[in-house]
């Protein structure tokens, strides 16, 4: 009964944050863009940078009310079904979490309103600010919500009072600077700028191959690779790094990634594929390379690791997840990585514009951020498994006193309204992006007018048209 | 720190703070949600359409409010989070799907005119399910909340009896009140006389719900009784019905002689006297009868470390919360066709 609740709890919190998150990768990254292309726009006076911000305006008007919604959720989840953590948890990462409100929440918010449909009320420069401030909003989100997230992976610098609560123990300093938070906040925002290059680079070669001479899709190509081989490899770096620092906090986690379920104490060779059983503690069908996975994680080919038999099997996270989803994200960064070095060669022959098949390999690895994001958190968050403060409190002991019945109830009530309206969203998203960008976008909305308005300054739609190429 | 942690209560200052928070939530999502509520009364086309116009831009920031409601409840009184939300757990899951549909319903009527309507149903019934929810989580607060050993100890329907049903149905009024009154500032014409024929029965309406809330609180809890009519309490406590009634008539003068603001501001007067009613009647629990302010505050360094924030960043806020309604000031034209 009890452990019914707790599963379908787990599940719950995995679902909407999943959710949540597609919407974050996106809209990080296309805030960011979307001041660069203003700012460009703003610089040159080129008209193509003015159409391509109204055409992913819009885009970002609907992720960006999806992520809105999807957040004001994760923001009960821990009361709802984990309140044990709230009440223990809280006096930490509560103050964490408020910050993230006053500082994020509502720049974003404020801001938003002006971006979306002030474009003709306050002139260029005071809209280009909003822009910036959304776009500033959005990464100091993430610096918080991440450093909430990493201290409960690396929890430093609190004490236990007498109620059994985690309490701040001296300076905030070391509580929002621990020693998980530079690495997976680093790592994030790349996911998140590649996930948006990606996506950018999708759209742009889709009509590339429909049109070669469409400048607007010209543009979003050659922005959308030259970001992908720009942060490809510094994604890969930032990961290894994220990797070495997970090693030495949580050993039990990066031995199930790697698959190591004996200690190896001269040398442990690198599992490139093989089906992991738990039961058994093995991997079956293993193909490895000899000495790589020390190479890689101590920079030693005959260093010693230890294994999964190390750790008592109710404190292991359980392996097959760990291994597959680490798996997508990496192999999926290197094709990244190829299509960035792919998209440089063609610009190097000039050719980028003429390239069908990188073309077509860019809109197949249009979504691919987002699958390297979920499998990311995920790896990240089950191995963090049995405990929800990694070392000091258990999952299983942090969940609310609410039956299994009411969680299944509001489970699936998530899962339908999740699955209808955001499923809508997404087929919304899609019939912008299949339309081409015009010379001439509109807005997203004719935004609200008032009859005594202030009369346009040199706003956009006085941007000069360059013709189609 | 703890020189400054005895001199001064930081827990009082956090209950205001917090009260604060929530209480702009309830009037500033309060008359977007009450659109929500009016929406279908609305002729499809253009008055639909200055209706929505006129809450566009600044919706996400008034659902902000929310979030900081919660968030600082969670940070400043994490006991009083980890006891409500289990123990309203239907309502706050019906509150967040209610507040999904209505806030994509923003983008996505646009986006697709051929479901227009459908979306517009999407945004009353959205609307209509987020206010009750809220009313109802205040009916279950004010009737009290079972709790044992730091934790909701009640049944997982406790919270749905009459009482909690008139809270929810009185908030959805008041909501709609307000947010009748503020089409009359925003509109013109004929979509503004239809709004003041709105808010005028919403008014008589809300004066009633009030009434009859205020008349069963007293008898839920002794407590609530005596701090009501205990000499010389009272003398205090008389001032709230008296204020209501000077206010409730500013309303119905400022509605009949057709002016812009006043009745707006007026609706939200009377916001703020249920609500300070409200604060007679539980103060100083947060979670009645168990847990007081003191009982379930987060511990001094917590709520230091975010007061030296929010004492800084709320004006900051504020000020660029009223700029951003600043640019949208005004009527809104009838959007577009
Ligand atoms: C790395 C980034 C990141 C991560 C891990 C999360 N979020 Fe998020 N969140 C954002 C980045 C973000 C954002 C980019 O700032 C959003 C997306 C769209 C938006 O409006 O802001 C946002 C929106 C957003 C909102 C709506 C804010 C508003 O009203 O404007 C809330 C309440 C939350 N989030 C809460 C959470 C919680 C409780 C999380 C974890 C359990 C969480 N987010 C994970
Ligand atoms: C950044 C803020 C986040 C916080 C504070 C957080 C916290 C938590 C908590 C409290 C749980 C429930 C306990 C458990 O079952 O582990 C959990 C589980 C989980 N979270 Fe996160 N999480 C965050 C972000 C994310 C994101 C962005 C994702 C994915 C996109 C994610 C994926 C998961 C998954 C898959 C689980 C279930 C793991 C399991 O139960 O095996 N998390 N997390
Ligand atoms: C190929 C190189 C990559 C390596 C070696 C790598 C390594 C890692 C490791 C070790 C973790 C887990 C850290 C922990 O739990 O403590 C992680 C998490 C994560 N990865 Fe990767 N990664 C790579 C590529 C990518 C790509 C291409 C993306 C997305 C576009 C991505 C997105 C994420 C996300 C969102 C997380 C969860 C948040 C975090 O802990 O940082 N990764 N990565």
């Amino acid at each position: 009964m009890h452990d019914h609740a707790l599963l379908l709890a787990r599940i719950q919190f995995a679902f909407t944050v999943s959710f949540h998150f597609i919407f974050p990768a996106f809209s990080i990254g296309l805030a960011s863009f979307l001041m660069v292309l203003e700012g460009m726009w703003l610089k040159t006076g080129r008209g193509v940078y003015a159409n391509l911000y109204r055409y992913w305006l819009k885009i970002f008007a609907i992720v960006f009310g999806m992520g809105v919604v999807s957040g004001i959720v994760m923001s009960y989840q821990f009361g709802t079904n984990w309140s044990v953590f709230s009440d223990k948890a809280g006096p930490v990462i509560g103050p964490l979490m408020a910050y993230e409100v006053l500082t994020a929440f509502f720049l974003e918010a404020g801001f938003l309103g002006v971006m979306l449909f002030g474009i003709k009320k306050v002139g260029a420069r005071l809209h280009f600010f909003a822009t910036c401030m959304v776009a500033l909003g959005t990464l100091i989100s993430a610096t918080w919500i991440l450093s909430v997230n990493s201290w409960m992976h690396t929890p430093v610098g609190f004490a236990i009072n007498g109620q059994g609560q985690f309490v701040p123990n001296g300076s905030w300093v070391p509580i929002i600077f621990n020693p998980s938070f530079p690495y997976r906040l680093t790592h994030t925002v790349i996911a998140a700028f590649l996930t948006t290059a990606l996506v950018v680079a999708g759209v742009g070669a889709w009509h590339l191959l429909r049109d070669r001479a469409n400048l607007g899709a010209r543009k979003m190509l050659a922005m959308g690779l030259g970001m992908v081989a720009i942060m490809a490899p510094l994604q890969i770096l930032a990961g290894d790094e994220h990797g070495l620092n997970t090693l030495e906090h949580q050993p039990a986690k990066v031995l199930a990634m790697e698959g190591h379920y004996d200690a190896h104490p001269d040398g442990a060779p690198l599992v490139l594929f093989g089906l992991p059983d738990d039961r058994a503690e093995r991997i079956r069908y293993a193909v490895e390379i000899p000495k790589l996975s020390s190479l890689i994680l101590r920079h030693d080919p005959n260093a010693a690791l230890p294994g999964l038999k190390d750790f008592p099997r109710d404190r292991r996270p359980p392996t097959t997840i760990l291994f597959w989803s680490f798996r997508i994200m990496v192999c999926l960064g290197l094709a990244m990585l190829a299509l960035g070095l792919w998209g440089l060669w063609a610009r190097w022959r000039k050719r980028l514009y003429d390239a069908p098949w990188l073309h077509r390999a860019s809109v197949a690895m249009g979504p691919a951020g987002f699958i390297a994001v979920l499998a990311g958190w995920i790896t990240t968050e089950v191995g963090r498994q049995p405990w929800v403060i990694y070392g000091h409190l258990l999952t299983a002991d942090a969940r609310s006193p609410v039956a299994a019945p009411a969680v299944a109830a509001s489970l699936a009530a998530f899962a339908i309204v999740y699955f209808a309206v955001f499923g809508m969203g997404l087929f919304y998203v899609l019939r912008l992006m299949a339309k081409p960008p015009e010379p001439h976008e509109t807005e997203p909305r004719h935004s609200p007018r008032h009859a005594a308005g202030i009369t346009s300054a040199a706003a956009f739609d006085t941007a000069k048209q360059e013709s189609r190429a | 720190m703890s020189a400054l942690g005895h001199s001064v209560d930081l827990t009082i200052i956090w209950a205001i703070i917090i009260a604060f928070g929530i209480f702009a939530y309830v009037v500033m999502d309060g008359f977007d949600l009450g659109i929500g509520l009016l929406f279908p009364g609305f002729k499809v086309g253009a008055e639909r359409d200055a209706a929505m116009n006129s809450i566009a831009p600044v919706w996400d920031g008034n659902e902000t409010w929310l979030v900081l409601g919660g968030g600082g409840l969670f940070a400043a009184f994490p006991l009083a989070y980890a006891i409500i939300l289990p123990a309203t757990y239907p309502l706050v899951i019906a509150m967040l799907l209610g507040l999904v549909f209505r806030g994509v319903a923003f983008e996505f009527r646009w986006r697709d005119p051929g479901h227009r309507h459908l979306w517009d149903c999407a945004f009353t019934f959205g609307s209509l399910i987020a206010a009750v929810s809220q009313g109802m989580m205040l009916g279950a607060l004010l009737q009290g909340i079972q709790v044992k050993e730091r934790a909701f100890a009640g049944d997982w329907l406790d919270w749905l009896t009459p009482f909690t049903v008139l809270t929810g149905i009185s908030v959805a009024i008041g909501y709609a009140l307000l947010g009748a009154t503020w089409l009359i500032g925003k509109t013109e014409d004929e979509a503004q006389a239809h709004a003041r024929r709105m808010a005028r029965w919403l008014g008589l309406a809300t004066i009633a719900a009030m009434a009859a809330v205020s008349a069963a609180t007293p008898f839920l809890n002794y407590d609530y009784w005596r701090r009501w009519f205990d000499m010389p309490g009272v003398l205090l406590t008389a001032q709230v019905p008296l204020l209501v009634f000077i206010t409730t008539g500013i309303l119905f003068w400022s509605i009949a002689k057709g002016r812009q603001r006043l009745p707006f501001l007026s609706a939200l007067a009377l916001f703020l006297l249920g609500y300070i009613g409200l604060g007679i009647s539980i103060f100083p629990f947060v979670v009645p009868p168990a847990v007081t302010i003191w009982a379930a505050a987060a511990p001094p360094q917590s709520q230091l470390f975010m007061l030296v924030g929010t004492m800084f960043i709320i004006p900051v806020i504020i000020a660029y919360t009223a700029w951003s309604y600043w640019v949208f000031r005004g009527k809104v034209g009838e959007g577009y066709h």
